[in-house]
């Protein structure tokens, strides 16, 4: 038997108090673990979500230019309409390298999500769409037969799920809920792992015709020749009172600076989780070291020295904040789902693939953070320990 | 062949201070115990045997005066030598046992082992468990065990380092009178085998049982006739 096991069944003799303690660093170090994990994940997803759009610079109608580049980003409809002249305006400028006209539009379809009803956007592109953006491949089918056909390109997640419920794929019809007109499906595309996953495409001037808005846009996405461009093409726009320019490496800042705000809010109850958690630790093991006073003092009185007590009185600490790291760390893996679904709720922007980035080097980053924390809080009782007399400690039992 | 001694007081005292007023808990104590000696300390409550006790099992630093384990003056060393002296010749059995609860009796005997960093003699503990009756009994949690079992336990904690001296607080105080005969038997054939045992009690029963009998009063090693027990 050796000093560990000692520890550890002194640790059971009080098993409710024990399990407490550590469930409550348990539940600071996954608190810590979902919050880094959230802190790189939003970072990388939203930074592959504006690197895919295509776009470096977006135009729309005049507004918030935030919430028009995060409607976008998201594939909502919503935004003020611009007249598709500024695109036939615009294309010919000499600092465009690719430029692509966009038409979103949302339709209310009752049977989505098992009845219970919902969203669908449908997007009008045209084939520059495909220029602008390189994740953007067709997996199955093939392009548009004309510029106003009746025809569908699906998402990958959108057909998944048509194939699912409708059983129907390419070559097949669908109906858009509330119109007359049948879509053809002509083809699918690839998995981009973004939120247009999900997503119809029509054929720009379908949508117009369908949707009622002739020669109107949502907006116009625009990669320039150089980026450093950026100020005199704003400049040469400028003259076109109804609409705005959005830089998306801009918006990108905004909205990160905008998380992390929030994030430092958040980080300050995760440290006073952490907090907590170490105060409970402290009192456990100071209230353990005080109900053990007499036994301490035996032990002494049989040998043991002020470091074999210390020692002692620390790897309880240790096993406690260890456990603790241990259990924080598989909640934070198997509950992290659960948070990503609770953050894209009560985020007004979540971009598309994982949100919480929980990796091996930030499982070991919290993991032997705790262990610190663990030999640090240990100190003081362990000192308290070590330092009674056991004289007066077998006295006090007299 | 002369007797030897194992532990030598001369002139130990023991003061503390109350406030202004200086209490003599042991006031100038001479005292001598041989191998395989047993002696009883009685003396009334406040007589200074706990702390005549203390000094013996260097728990604590006398005020004054000479105190040998051995051939080694333990009156002047610090709690690291201290700790040296208790692990390699004095052993404690305490009265109210002091055992940890969630260990087996195996586990409670290993415990001065372990802070001694020595390693397990299986075939020595297993001659120590059946000299104190415990053999069959290692494996049990000391928590389900009789006060006779709890106190056999102490004592074979108190021996598995081969102490000079067991130091005793009143080790029959919480015994039924048919245990407390076994460990009186116990500790006479442990001092038949070299083990010198001091006990401190007010059981005049078992000191009657010793072979010697010091009686303590106002800090003071008086004459029998003085003494304010009777027997």
């Amino acid at each position: 038997m050796k000093f560990f096991v000692l520890a550890y069944k002194n640790l059971k003799r009080r098993k409710s108090r024990s399990f407490l303690t550590i469930g409550g660093v348990a539940v600071a170090v996954a608190v810590l673990v979902c919050l880094l994990g959230f802190n790189a994940g939003y970072q990388e997803a939203l930074t592959s979500d504006v690197d895919k759009m295509g776009y470096q610079v977006l135009v729309t109608a005049k507004g918030c230019p935030y919430e028009a580049a995060t409607r976008v980003l998201k594939g909502e409809a919503g935004l003020k309409f611009i007249d598709e002249d500024i695109y036939k305006q615009i294309i010919s400028d000499p600092d465009i390298d690719k430029i692509t006209p966009l038409l979103v539009q949302l339709v209310y379809d009752p049977e989505k999500s098992d009845g219970k009803g919902g969203f669908d956007s449908y997007s009008g592109i045209e084939r520059s769409y495909m220029e602008l953006k390189p994740n953007v491949k067709l997996k199955s089918g093939e392009w548009f037969s004309s510029d106003d056909a009746d025809e569908v390109i699906l998402g990958y997640d959108k057909a998944e799920s048509i194939q699912k419920k409708l059983q129907k794929t390419v070559g097949d019809k669908i109906s858009i809920p509330g119109e007359d007109t049948n879509l053809v499906i002509v083809g699918i595309f690839e998995k981009t792992a973004s939120l247009e996953d999900g997503d119809f495409f029509l054929p720009l001037k379908t949508a117009q015709r369908i949707f009622e808005i002739e020669g109107k846009l949502t907006s116009i996405g625009i990669k320039l020749k150089q980026i450093d461009r950026l100020q005199a093409f704003e400049e040469r726009l400028y003259p076109i009172a109804s609409i705005q320019v959005i830089s998306m490496s801009q918006v990108k800042g905004t909205i990160l600076n905008l998380v992390n705000s929030a994030k430092i809010l958040i980080m300050s109850v995760a440290f006073i989780a952490i907090f907590v958690a170490i105060i409970g630790v402290i009192n456990t093991i100071l209230m353990s070291v005080f109900e053990r006073t007499q036994e301490i003092g035996i032990m002494k009185a049989i040998g043991a020295s002020k470091l074999d007590i210390f020692k002692l009185i620390w790897i309880e600490t240790l096993i406690i904040c260890t456990l603790g790291g241990i259990f924080g760390s598989i909640i934070a893996i198997f509950g992290g789902n659960f948070t990503e679904l609770l953050v894209r709720k009560v985020m007004p922007y979540a971009p598309g693939g994982r949100l919480l980035l929980i990796t091996p080097e930030l499982l070991l980053f919290s993991f032997f953070g705790v262990i610190i924390i663990g030999i640090i809080s240990g100190l003081y009782p362990a000192f308290r320990a070590a330092s009674m007399r056991p004289i007066e400690v077998i006295r006090s039992g007299e | 062949m002369q007797d030897k001694i194992v532990l030598e007081a001369a002139n130990l005292k023991k003061y503390y201070h109350r406030g202004s007023e200086i209490v003599k808990a042991l006031d100038g104590v001479e005292l001598k115990i041989k191998e395989s000696e047993i002696v009883s300390i009685i003396g009334p409550s406040g007589s200074g045997k706990t702390t005549l006790m203390n000094l013996i099992g260097c728990l604590d630093k006398a005020s004054a005066g000479s105190l040998k384990i051995g051939d080694t003056e333990v009156a002047s060393l610090e709690e690291n030598d201290l700790i040296k002296i208790r692990r390699e010749n004095i052993g404690f059995v305490f009265q109210r046992f002091y055992l940890i609860p969630t260990l087996t009796v195996r586990e409670n005997i290993e415990l001065p082992l372990i802070f001694a960093k020595k390693s397990i003699n299986e075939k020595k503990l297993l001659v120590l468990l059946e000299e104190v009756g415990l053999k069959g009994k290692e494996r049990i949690q000391v928590k389900y065990l009789s006060g006779g079992d709890k106190q056999r336990t102490g004592i074979a904690r108190a021996l598995v380092n081969d102490p000079k001296i067991l130091i005793t607080d009143e080790p029959t105080g919480k015994l039924e009178t048919e245990v407390k005969g076994q460990i009186l038997e116990l500790f006479k054939s442990l001092s038949e085998k070299g083990l010198s045992i001091c006990i401190a009690t007010h059981d005049l029963e078992l000191a009657q049982a010793t072979q010697r009998i010091i009686h303590l009063q106002d800090g003071k090693i008086v004459p029998r006739e003085k003494s304010d027990l009777y027997y």
